[in-house]
């Protein structure tokens, strides 16, 4: 077992995030605590899914800075992402598993164990030999988290892993980040859809034009939300 | 994904595509520096399998123009040169590139050009017709890649008085650097004269409109030689196989092959290595 | 080759002058491309995925090497193999293996080249994806080229109908020697030197043919391919 939330807490501090004169996030502070999954809710365009690649670590900010447990610049083996529409490699899904487990450095003699894992964890038990591509958008989804879960990560994030997917492929999914949950790994995720947000989260985050709006655990946040733009965000209205 | 094996196999092919190159040096053969018209007239379709079946030797030729041949003979990436320019071939004994010239064979050079004869150069006198050509400004093809033929159509021109390469050019003379094929085709399709050997002509498919105009004057006399190239220069030069050939080309017996050559009956090369001063 | 035969006749009756041309054109240009590729595809692939200074120059030098001309190629391997030069030891001008170099060499650039566009274009739809797998440098090149595969095929096509088509390099480091380094594009050539205009323009159909069979046996291996891994 690996040394305990090596990553964590992911703290970002006053980070600020501009592409081309566009700000994106404006001075956003947010720390990612172990526990229940924090899921960020907000508008298009909000800056969700900037802040989930600057927790990552694939991009850095413009101002402010972030630490994965105090440490800048992490080596980012413990956490892991998927992207809201993932890229499969050209060649079966159980392939781009074993390619995952190959980058992670998992010993090639317990390879095909944890393929088998991964698939029955997923649900894509027979389909691995598939070529990825032709899988549906649904299981390409949960073909990512697998990849995702080679890591073995402390840290997964997730941009509106459900956004394109039918009710029975977001069941799906929303059951695997639940199970993953379970298991101890912390959850960031965003998300669209208020009723998964209830179904899912630990932490709410409502974000709005690059800062973070109002943060509380699940059942206050939509009990008695504190700011304006949660409770009109929480009726249904658009936030401009 | 490809392994470590795949990797293997494909440098194991680069070796044995690359590695052919050492079983080449093996066998017996020796490479030949020759001109456009002792190919392109067949004569060494003919007499290069005699050879090979009396001495096992395999002849590669390389055909290029006297200039181009004598030059690869320089560089030592032939064994003997097989050329048709007396003073070039002298030369290059002289700057000690070959060990001796051997006379082997003549045939002759013929001015062809349209049926209908414009310039009026039918006839037996070659200087006569060049004149004729000159004057009525008449489409001339040369050569122009420095081959025993163009060194001797220059000659020509010189004996004729005519300054082909200074105050007498013009645009009716066309010089288009390339082989005695070319230059046929070129003035089969342009109704122009060229001056040709007979037997790249009798050979040669593409006449269009073109028939001989000059032949028989002496001055179209064209003498080939042969040369070993001087293993002095070059070590690696097979001199015993390249001794071979020429001693069976300037034999009784390789002078009986190079005459028996005919095309339609008729014989293109004169056998003369035993001719003094050829 | 026999006199007066329309190429047509070679083909049916099996001529063994002209299988024995065919042979060796498919030989030289395949091993050109095989050559051609070891060099081209990983050059392409990383100067596609390295950022460095001058990369720009590097990018239009190598699209313009394209447009090699194969008789100056020719001209520059003759003299690199000739006795007379760096290379003469090798004793290998006038045979098959200095016309796979020469093809080699001309292609290269062309490989390279298309390579290097697939891979930018694959690059910035698996860029996210890598970063997020902790794929590094020498990894990244290896799994674009083997996810690019099916168009690295046009690149490689693009290549071997350039050397299968080209006479002016194989002329002048082959010798055109009957029976030894006697091309298709050279006979067609020599053929065309000795007046048979009509042979000369059947060998070229049978040229055509053979570049035809070739891509299509690429085709269909692609076809075959996709349908395994997507």
């Amino acid at each position: 077992m690996r040394a305990p939330s090596s990553d964590l807490p992911i703290v970002l501090d006053e980070v600020s995030f501009a592409v081309r004169g566009v700000t994106i996030l404006d001075r956003l502070s947010l720390q990612l605590d172990p526990g229940a999954p924090t899921v960020l809710i907000g508008p298009n365009g909000a800056g969700k899914t900037t802040l989930l690649r600057l927790a990552m670590g694939l991009i850095a900010p413009t101002g402010g800075r972030v630490t994965w447990a105090g440490r800048d610049n992490a080596a980012s083996e413990h956490r892991a992402i998927v992207f809201q529409r993932p890229v499969m490699l050209r060649r079966s899904g159980a392939a781009n598993i074993r390619y995952a487990l190959a980058q992670a450095g998992v010993p090639r003699a317990a390879r095909d164990k944890r393929i088998d894992e991964l698939c029955a964890l997923v649900g894509l038990n027979g389909l691995g030999d598939r070529p990825a591509r032709k899988l549906s958008g649904g299981e390409q989804q949960r073909l990512a988290l697998a990849r995702a879960l080679a890591k073995d990560p402390q840290v997964l994030l997730l941009d509106e892993p459900t956004a394109s997917l039918d009710p029975a492929a977001t069941k799906a999914i929303e059951d695997v980040v639940r199970a993953v949950a379970a298991r101890g790994i912390k959850v960031v995720m965003s998300t669209h859809d208020l009723g998964e947000a209830r179904r899912l989260a630990g932490e709410i985050v409502l974000m709005h034009r690059g800062r973070v709006v109002e943060s509380a655990p699940a059942e206050q946040f939509f009990a008695t939300p504190q700011t304006a733009e949660a409770r009109r965000f929480i009726n249904g209205e658009l936030l401009v | 994904m490809p392994t470590r094996r795949t990797l293997l196999v494909v440098l194991a092919t680069v070796a044995a595509v690359l590695g052919g190159a050492s079983a080449h040096a093996q066998d017996k053969s020796i490479v030949v520096a020759s001109t456009t018209s002792t190919q392109d007239s067949g004569l060494f379709g003919h007499i290069l399998p005699l050879f090979k079946a009396k001495t096992g030797i395999d002849v590669k030729v390389i055909s290029q123009g006297t200039g181009q041949a004598l030059d690869t003979g320089r560089r030592g990436d032939a064994d003997v040169v097989f050329v048709h320019a007396r003073p070039q071939e002298e030369k290059f004994v002289a700057d000690g590139f070959g060990v001796k010239r051997n006379p082997v064979m003549y045939n002759d050079f013929i001015l062809v050009g349209p049926k209908n004869d414009p310039a009026g150069a039918k006839g037996k006198d070659i200087v006569a017709g060049l004149k004729a050509i000159k004057a009525k400004e008449a489409p001339f093809i040369s050569r122009g890649d420095k081959s025993g033929t163009h060194a001797a159509e220059l000659a020509l021109w010189k004996l004729a008085g005519i300054d082909i390469a200074g105050a007498d050019k013009g645009a009716w003379y066309k010089e288009i650097g390339q082989g005695m094929g070319a230059a046929l085709n070129t003035a089969s399709a342009s109704n122009a004269y060229v001056l040709t050997d007979r037997g790249t002509w009798l050979s040669f498919k593409n006449r269009g409109d073109l028939a001989i105009v000059v032949e028989g004057d002496g001055k179209l006399f064209n003498q080939y030689g042969v040369i070993l190239v001087n293993p002095d220069k070059h070590a690696h030069v097979k001199k015993e196989l390249g001794q071979a050939f020429i001693d069976w080309l300037i034999s009784p017996e390789g002078q009986k092959a190079i005459a028996d050559y005919k095309i339609n009956d008729e014989q293109l090369f004169f056998p003369n290595a035993t001719v003094p001063g050829a | 080759m026999p006199d007066n035969v329309s190429a047509l006749q070679l083909v049916l009756t099996g001529d063994p002058a002209l299988v024995a041309i065919v042979r060796l054109s498919l030989l030289v240009s395949l091993s050109a491309v095989v050559f051609g590729a070891l060099i081209g595809v990983p050059v392409g692939a990383a100067v596609a995925l390295t950022r460095f200074r001058g990369r720009e120059a590097v990018i239009v030098i190598l699209n313009a090497l394209m447009g090699l001309p194969p008789v100056v190629v020719g001209l520059v391997v003759y003299l690199l193999l000739s006795r007379a030069g760096p290379l003469g030891s090798w004793g290998i001008l006038f045979t098959p293996q200095a016309m796979i170099i020469a093809q080699s060499v001309l292609i290269a650039p062309i490989i390279a080249a298309l390579t290097r566009q697939t891979i930018e274009d694959l690059w910035t739809e698996y860029r996210d994806e890598l970063a997020a797998m902790d794929v590094g440098p020498l990894g990244r090149i290896a799994t674009l080229i083997w996810d690019g595969r099916f168009s690295l095929v046009t690149a490689l096509l693009a290549g071997f109908g350039r050397a299968a088509a080209e006479v002016g390099a194989v002329i002048i480091v082959g010798g055109n020697i009957d029976g030894f380094t006697r091309v298709m594009t050279t006979a067609i050539a020599l053929e065309t030197s000795k007046g048979d205009l009509p042979l000369a323009i059947g060998l070229g159909m049978v040229l055509i043919a053979i570049v035809v069979v070739v891509n299509a046996a690429a085709w269909g291996l692609r076809r075959a391919g996709e349908r395994l891994a997507g």
